[in-house]
C-alpha cells in the first residue's frame, strides 16, 4: 500500500519541531506523573469509564479549555505574522495551516464541547433528573468527540496539517489542488467527532422530553433547558448534512469520485451549499445554549424572574427555523442572481428580529433588578453591547448587494468574532464561573475573575475592532502578509497588541483555576449565588445520584419558590428509597481508540489496515448488543449518610451573595 | 428507572427505559431522513452530469430492479408479521418471520451487488462521472444500511432465542422493525426518483 515512512513525521520547521518536543515532554510528564502518583486505576475507574453526566461534562470542559489553548496559540501566531508588513515568521503555506486549525478547533473542538460540557453538567440537574436518557451513549459521544479532536490535533506533526480553511472549499480542498493527506484529516476526524455530536443531540432531546421531574411542564423549564432542547433539534436536523458532505469529500479524495471536482461533471459549489446548510445552523447550535446561560445568569443576579419568558421561547424556536433558511448568505458572490440573493438577504435580516427580542428581554430583566456584579454577571453585561456590534455588522453583511464589497475581507472576520466571542466565549466563561461551585464545591476566585474579565474584554475589542476598518479598507482575510504601501500596518499592529492582552486574560483565567483549586474556601453553601433553578437544590459537588428525592415543580424558577415558601427543601428518612444507577463501562473509551485507529489508517489511505481494524468497531458493537448489564441500586443507608453530610453542614457555611 | 413496569402496554413499551429508547430511535430516524434527503439532493443536482459516460438508459436493468423492489417490499410485510407474532407472544413465529425477512433482505442485497458488478462491466464506475458517483453513493448507502440491518438483526435473533421474549428483547426487535420499514420507504424513493425517473425522463 505504499507507506512512505519518511513522510509520516513532519520535519524541517523549527516551530513544528518545538511543538513535537513539547508534545513528547507533556505526554511523558502525564504518564510519569500518573505512574508516580499511582493514579492509573483512579483515572480508569473514576473518569475514563464513567457514565455520570456530571463527570462527562467536566471532561468535555477540560478538553475544551485545552483546545482553547491550542486554538488561541494558532490565533497568536497569525497575529504575530501580520503584526508588521512583510513579516517572515510564518510562510504562506504554514499560515494557511494555522488559520485552518484555528477555525476548526475553535468552533468544533472548543465552543461545541465547552457548551455540551456545561449542558451535560447542568441540564439533568435543572430538570430534576438523575442522569441523561442514555448514559452510556453519552460517554460514547464524549469519547468520539475526543477521538476526532485528537486525530485533528496531531495532523500538524504527523502527516501534514489541513490547509484549505475551516470551510475547506472545493476545488482547493480536492485531491487535484491539495494532494497531501492534510485534508483527509479534516474529512475523517470531523466525521468521527460529528457522530458523537449527533448522539448528544438525540440524547438531550429524549432526556428533556421524557425525564423532567413531576410538575415541570415545557413552559416551566428553565431557559437553558429550553435552548438546549432547541439546539439538540438543530443538531439532529443539521449534522447529517455535514456527515454526507464529509463522506462525499472522503470519497472524492480517497476513491476518486466526482462530487465536487471540476472535471467529470462535479460541482464545487455543491460543497459550499452542503457545508453551509450545516454550517449556518451550526452557528446557532453554539449560540443558543449560550443565550440560555446568559438568561439564567442575568435572572439570578438581577434577582428577578426572566422578563418575557414566553417571547424568549418563541424567539429561540423562530431562530431555529430561520437558521435553516439563510445558508446562501455565505456566498452571495456565487452569482445565483438577484432573486435568490434577495430571498436570503431577507431571511438573514429576519433573524435579527427574534434576536433583538431576546436582547430587550435581557435588558428588561435587569431593569429595576438588584444587580449583583459577580464575574459571571460581568460577562453577561459585556455580552450585550459587544454582541450588538456583531449583530449590527451582521445585518450590514446580510445585504446581498453590499456584501460584494465586504466579502472575503477582514470586515467579515471581525463580524463573526464579534458574534462568536461575546456570544459563545463570554457565555462559557460566565457559565463556568457560575456553575463551577456546583461542579466542584468551591468557587473560582472573584478578584482574579475580574482581572480575567477586564483583560479579556479589552483585549478582545482592541484585537477585533481594528479589523472592521482594515476590512473596509480592503484587507482580505486569509492573506499571510501585506505590503507597507497598503497603509494597513498601524491597525494590524494595534490588533496584534490587542491579541496579547486577550492572551493575558486567558492566562489569568488558567491561573485562577490553579489558585482556586489550591486555596479557595471549601466551606461554601450548596447555593452560593441564591439562585433560582433546581440544580442548586442539591449538594455541591453534586452527589452521583443527583437527588435523593426528586423535586416537585410548581412554577418557573422552582427552587426560588421552594426557598421562599420553605417547601420541599427537607428530606425525611421515610422518603428515602433505593436508587437505580447505570454501571460504568470501558466500552466507550475502547470505541474511541478503535475509531481513532481506523480513522488514522483512512487518513493515510492505508485501506487494507483500515478495513482490518474496522473489525474492532464491529466487535465493540456486538459486545454492546449482548451487554445486559442492568446497573445497580444504591442502598438507603448510603443515601442517608450522603444526604446527612451536606444537609447538616448547610447551617454554618459561607454564603457568597454579597 | 427500570423499576416502574406498566404491564398494560405492549411488551416493548413496558419500561420507561424502553419508551425512551424507542423515542430516541425515532429521532435517530429523523436524522437518517435528513441524511438520505441530502443524498437525494446531491443526486438531484448531479444526475444529468454524464461527462460523456453512460446515461441512465444505458445501464439500468428494469427487470432486476423490479425483482429487488418486490423482495424488499415483501420483507417489510414479513417484518410486520414478525412484530405481530411478537405481540401475540409467539416466540417461534417471531423468529421464523424474522429470519424470512432477513433472507429476503439478503436476496435484495445479492441482486444489488450483481447490479453494481454489471454496471462496472458496462464501464460505469463510481469514478466515471458525477452522475455515477452520486448514483453509487446513494444506492450504496442504502445497501450498506440493509447490510448493517441484517447483521444487527442476527444479533437480536440470537438474543431472542437465548432469552425469550422479555421487555428488552421485545424492544430491540421493535426498533429493528422501525429501521427495516424505514429502509423500505427510502427504497420507494430510490425506485421512483432514480429508476423510474431515469428510465422515463
Amino acid at each position: 500500500m505504499g507507506i512512505k515512512w519518511d513522510e509520516i513525521l513532519i520535519t524541517g520547521d523549527p516551530i513544528i519541531l518545538g511543538s513535537q518536543i513539547a508534545i513528547l515532554l507533556t505526554t511523558l510528564g502525564i504518564i510519569g506523573g500518573l505512574t508516580y502518583l499511582k493514579k492509573w486505576t483512579w483515572l480508569w475507574r473514576e473518569w475514563i469509564t464513567t457514565v455520570d453526566h456530571k463527570r462527562i461534562g467536566i471532561m468535555y470542559i477540560v478538553a475544551a479549555v485545552l483546545m482553547f489553548f491550542r486554538g488561541g496559540m494558532d490565533g497568536l501566531m497569525m497575529k504575530a505574522q501580520t503584526s508588521r508588513p512583510e513579516m517572515s515568521f510564518l510562510d504562506a503555506q504554514h499560515y494557511n495551516e494555522v488559520f485552518t486549525a484555528h477555525g476548526v478547533i475553535m468552533i468544533l473542538f472548543m465552543a461545541m464541547p465547552f457548551l455540551i460540557g456545561l449542558m451535560n453538567v447542568v441540564i439533568p440537574l435543572q430538570i430534576g433528573a438523575r442522569d441523561v436518557a442514555f448514559p452510556q451513549l453519552n460517554a460514547l459521544s464524549f469519547w468520539l468527540f475526543f477521538s476526532g479532536a485528537m486525530l485533528f490535533n496531531i495532523a500538524f506533526v504527523v502527516g501534514g496539517a489541513p490547509d484549505a480553511g475551516w470551510t475547506s472549499y472545493f476545488p482547493l480542498a480536492g485531491k487535484e489542488f491539495s494532494p497531501g493527506i492534510g485534508n483527509n484529516y479534516y474529512a475523517i476526524s470531523l466525521q468521527i467527532a460529528g457522530l458523537g455530536t449527533l448522539m448528544t443531540g438525540i440524547n438531550f432531546i429524549v432526556t428533556i422530553l421524557k425525564m423532567r421531574t413531576k410538575g415541570m411542564t415545557l413552559m416551566r423549564m428553565p431557559m437553558f433547558t429550553w435552548t438546549t432542547l432547541i439546539t439538540s433539534v438543530i443538531i439532529v436536523a443539521a449534522f447529517p448534512i455535514f456527515t454526507v458532505a464529509l463522506a462525499l469529500m472522503t470519497f472524492d479524495r480517497l476513491y476518486g469520485t466526482h462530487f465536487f471536482t471540476v472535471a467529470a461533471g462535479g460541482s464545487d459549489m455543491l460543497w459550499a451549499n452542503l457545508f453551509w446548510l450545516w454550517g449556518h445552523p451550526e452557528v446557532y447550535i453554539v449560540i443558543l445554549p449560550a443565550f440560555g446561560m446568559f438568561s439564567e445568569i442575568i435572572s439570578t443576579f438581577s434577582r428577578k424572574q426572566l422578563y418575557g419568558y414566553k417571547s424568549m421561547v418563541v424567539s429561540i424556536v423562530a431562530i431555529a427555523v430561520l437558521s435553516m433558511l439563510v445558508w446562501v448568505h455565505h456566498f452571495y458572490t456565487m452569482g445565483s442572481g438577484a432573486l435568490v440573493n434577495s430571498f436570503f438577504s431577507i431571511t438573514t435580516m429576519m433573524i435579527a428580529v427574534p434576536t433583538g427580542v431576546k436582547m430587550f428581554n435581557w435588558l428588561f430583566t435587569m431593569r429595576k433588578g438588584r444587580i449583583k456584579m459577580t464575574t459571571a454577571m460581568l460577562w453577561s453585561l459585556a455580552f450585550v453591547p459587544n454582541f450588538v456590534i456583531g449583530g449590527v455588522t451582521g445585518v450590514m453583511l446580510a445585504m446581498g448587494a453590499a456584501d460584494y464589497q465586504y466579502h472575503n475581507t477582514l470586515f467579515l472576520v471581525a463580524h463573526f468574532h464579534y458574534v462568536l466571542i461575546p456570544g459563545v466565549v463570554f457565555a462559557v466563561f460566565a457559565g463556568l464561573y457560575y456553575w463551577w461551585p456546583k461542579m466542584f464545591g468551591f468557587m473560582l476566585n472573584e478578584k482574579l475573575g475580574k482581572w480575567h474579565f477586564w483583560l479579556f474584554v479589552i483585549g478582545f475589542n482592541v484585537t477585533f475592532m481594528p479589523m472592521f476598518f482594515l476590512g473596509l479598507n480592503g484587507a482580505v482575510r486569509r492573506a499571510y502578509t501585506f505590503s507597507a504601501e497598503s497603509g494597513f500596518a498601524p491597525l494590524f499592529l494595534l490588533s496584534a497588541i490587542g491579541s496579547v492582552i486577550l492572551a493575558a486574560g486567558f492566562a489569568v483565567f488558567c491561573y485562577n483555576i490553579y489558585w482556586s483549586i489550591r486555596y479557595a474556601d471549601r466551606n461554601i453553601s450548596s447555593d452560593p449565588w441564591d439562585a433560582r433553578t433546581l440544580e442548586w437544590a442539591t449538594a455541591s459537588p453534586v452527589q452521583h445520584y443527583n437527588f435523593a428525592k426528586l423535586p416537585e415543580v410548581k412554577s418557573l424558577d422552582a427552587f426560588w419558590y421552594m426557598k421562599k415558601d420553605n417547601e420541599g427543601l427537607t428530606l425525611k428518612d421515610e422518603e428515602i428509597e433505593e436508587i437505580h444507577m447505570p454501571s460504568n463501562s470501558g466500552l466507550p473509551f475502547l470505541m474511541c481508540v478503535a475509531f481513532g485507529i481506523v480513522g488514522f489508517f483512512l487518513i493515510f489511505e492505508w485501506h487494507l489496515l483500515a478495513a482490518i481494524s474496522a473489525v474492532l468497531i464491529i466487535a465493540g458493537l456486538i459486545y454492546r448488543s449482548f451487554d445486559y448489564n442492568d446497573g445497580y441500586h444504591i442502598h438507603k443507608d448510603e443515601i442517608k449518610k450522603t444526604e446527612g453530610a451536606w444537609r447538616k453542614m448547610e447551617g454554618k457555611v459561607n454564603n457568597h451573595v454579597s | 428507572m427500570s423499576a416502574n413496569v406498566n404491564t398494560s402496554l405492549p411488551l416493548e413499551y413496558q419500561t420507561e427505559q424502553s419508551r425512551m429508547n424507542i423515542l430516541g430511535f425515532w429521532i435517530f430516524l429523523g436524522a437518517e431522513i435528513v441524511l438520505f434527503a441530502t443524498l437525494f439532493s446531491v443526486y438531484g443536482v448531479l444526475y444529468k452530469n454524464y461527462a460523456g459516460g453512460p446515461t441512465h438508459q444505458d445501464i439500468f436493468m428494469i427487470k432486476e430492479v423490479m425483482i429487488q423492489t418486490v423482495l424488499l417490499l415483501t420483507s417489510s410485510f414479513t417484518m410486520g408479521v414478525a412484530i405481530w407474532e411478537m405481540r401475540r407472544n409467539n416466540k417461534k413465529g417471531l423468529i421464523g418471520w424474522f429470519i424470512l425477512t432477513l433472507l429476503l433482505g439478503a436476496g435484495f442485497l445479492f441482486m444489488e451487488i450483481n447490479e453494481f458488478i454489471h454496471y462496472v462491466h458496462e464501464g460505469a464506475t463510481m469514478q466515471t462521472s458525477a452522475f455515477l458517483s452520486s448514483l453509487f453513493v446513494l444506492l450504496g448507502t442504502h445497501g450498506a444500511h440493509v447490510t448493517f440491518g441484517i447483521f444487527w438483526a442476527t444479533m437480536v435473533i440470537i438474543q431472542i432465542a437465548k432469552r425469550g421474549l422479555t421487555p428488552v428483547t421485545a424492544r430491540k426487535t421493535f426498533i429493528i422493525g422501525l429501521y427495516w420499514h424505514f429502509l423500505d420507504v427510502v427504497w420507494i424513493f430510490i425506485f421512483t426518483f432514480v429508476y423510474l425517473k431515469g428510465m422515463v425522463l
